[in-house]
């Protein structure tokens, strides 16, 4: 049995929700880097570059890369020989949101009731939180702020079965082309297939936070990662939507079993600023 | 580039083409969904806007809050779409120019072309540059609504793109296909 005190979360989730805010995650500044190289268009290359910089100068001044520094989605994973002390966990991780949006000067974005009266809750929270148990004593959290411009953008299909492969790609291509300079390209993009109505979401979510250049364990879906993202930079939509080849930065797939009469699929789309940062406590 | 100075005129923005890199200079308001919800209620009630706005140009922002000592937070666009609803009748009353990213719908472009009109597009996820060229920033309406109150700004050198000029031309359209065009 390992104690893990509610103020050390909170304290985690707050550093995280400013540091996810304020530095691009590694893998997607060079991404920009490499497709800089590859870009020939002219108004292309100038908008990768102004991402590069954008980039750097939040880095520096610790300020937000983007000014939608979105709703706080904090997964905990949890071995089951933790024992939290010292308050509620949901709690904690609340505090450390409103602690992390207040002091790092993110932008509130969330309202109260969705429909009637949308009312600034002015402190970001409720977060939204997902748990995982685990066996062991680890204790592990990851904030990925995710922004609205491209939130907005995703899509989800229960395919049949007997839609196949190309079901699958025709349903990314359309969520692609809809998105189009809406979800502020280059994207990440994450796609999931299989299990639920309700689980494919959480595996696409997981595909887009997967890093750059990783593949799926199996062949096939690692081959179709590719060639999804080879024929989305074919659009020609480009960055900023002012055309050019660089449309993605990646596209991931994540997968899980499926019911007989099955085949849900989602497409989790990001724009280039996919924030997530991690911690062990 | 095209040197611009706001307020602008339909003169001067007939003389812009879909793809022209431009720095706005000037005076600009900052608006979008709650704030524009607004607008047309007061519209709606036959009461004044908080400001005139013959000839000017709202920019698509929801800023973060700026630190001590800044005057401005991160602030890029917002997508332009969810303002499709209220633009027509804003541009029918003179709004000249929008700042956003994203598609905007055929009312709007319309509107854009009966009355002369441009839709600028700014980089999407370039939050903290584009704070770089705002010099002046005052909460003029609609406090209550924290980053989506109407703030009056004046800008330096904003960089921006015409995606939609006043032929009614678009730059998400066009850049697509000539890239499409060279392969």
């Amino acid at each position: 049995m390992r104690e893990i005190q509610c103020k050390d979360i909170i304290e985690t989730i707050k550093t995280l929700c400013i540091e996810a805010t304020s530095i691009l995650p590694q893998d997607v500044y060079e991404s920009l880097q490499t497709r800089y190289e590859q870009e020939d268009g002219l108004l292309a290359k100038k908008t990768l570059e102004v991402l590069m910089k954008n980039a750097d100068l939040a880095k520096n001044k610790m300020m937000p890369i983007c000014q939608d520094t979105g709703m706080a989605f904090v997964y905990l994973t949890i071995g089951q020989e933790i024992h939290i002390t010292g308050g509620s966990l949901k709690e904690a991780v609340e505090e450390g949101v409103r602690q992390g949006y207040q002091e790092g000067y993110l932008r509130k974005s969330v309202v109260d009731d969705p429909l009637f009266d949308r009312v600034n809750t002015k402190d970001n929270t409720p977060a939204i939180i997902y748990y995982e148990m685990v066996e062991g004593d680890t204790f592990h959290v990851k904030v990925a702020p995710k922004g609205f411009g491209s939130e907005n953008m995703s899509q989800i299909k229960m395919l049949k079965p007997s839609d196949g492969i190309e079901g699958v790609k025709d349903f990314v291509m359309k969520v692609v082309n809809d998105a189009g300079p809406n979800a502020c390209p280059p994207m990440v993009i994450g796609v999931g297939i299989g299990g639920s109505f309700d689980k494919v979401t959480m595996l696409a979510k997981k595909a887009m936070m997967r890093d750059i250049g990783t593949h799926h364990p199996d062949a096939r879906y690692a081959a179709l990662e590719d060639e999804l993202l080879t024929k989305i930079n074919e659009t020609g939509i480009g960055p900023a939507g002012y055309g050019g080849k660089t449309t993605a930065l990646s596209l991931n797939i994540e997968t899980f079993p499926t019911h007989i009469a099955g085949m849900p699929v989602a497409v989790s789309i990001c724009c280039h600023v996919a924030r997530h940062k991690e911690a062990d406590l | 580039m095209i040197e611009l100075q706001t307020p602008l005129t339909v003169e001067k923005i007939r003389q812009l083409h879909a793809g022209d890199e431009v720095t706005l200079s000037g005076t600009i308001y900052t608006g979008r969904d709650a704030a524009h919800k607004r607008l047309i209620a007061l519209l709606d009630e036959r009461k004044p806007l908080p400001f005139d706005i013959q000839d000017q140009t709202i920019f698509y922002v929801g800023p973060t809050p700026n630190r001590p000592g800044s005057v401005f937070g991160s602030g890029g666009p917002t997508t332009s779409g969810r303002m499709d609803a209220y633009s027509p009748r804003l541009i029918s009353l003179g709004l000249r120019a929008m700042i956003g990213k994203g598609y905007r719908n055929e009312d709007v472009k319309q509107a854009i072309m009966t009355y002369g009109g441009v839709y600028f597009g700014a980089i999407g996820g370039a939050g903290a540059m584009m704070s770089s060229c705002i010099e002046e920033c005052e909460i003029i309406a609609f406090e209550d609504l924290g980053p989506e109150a109407i703030r009056k700004l004046k800008v330096k050198n904003m960089p921006l793109v015409v995606v939609i000029d006043s032929q009614g031309n678009d730059l998400y359209e066009i850049g697509r296909k000539n890239y499409l065009n060279k392969k």
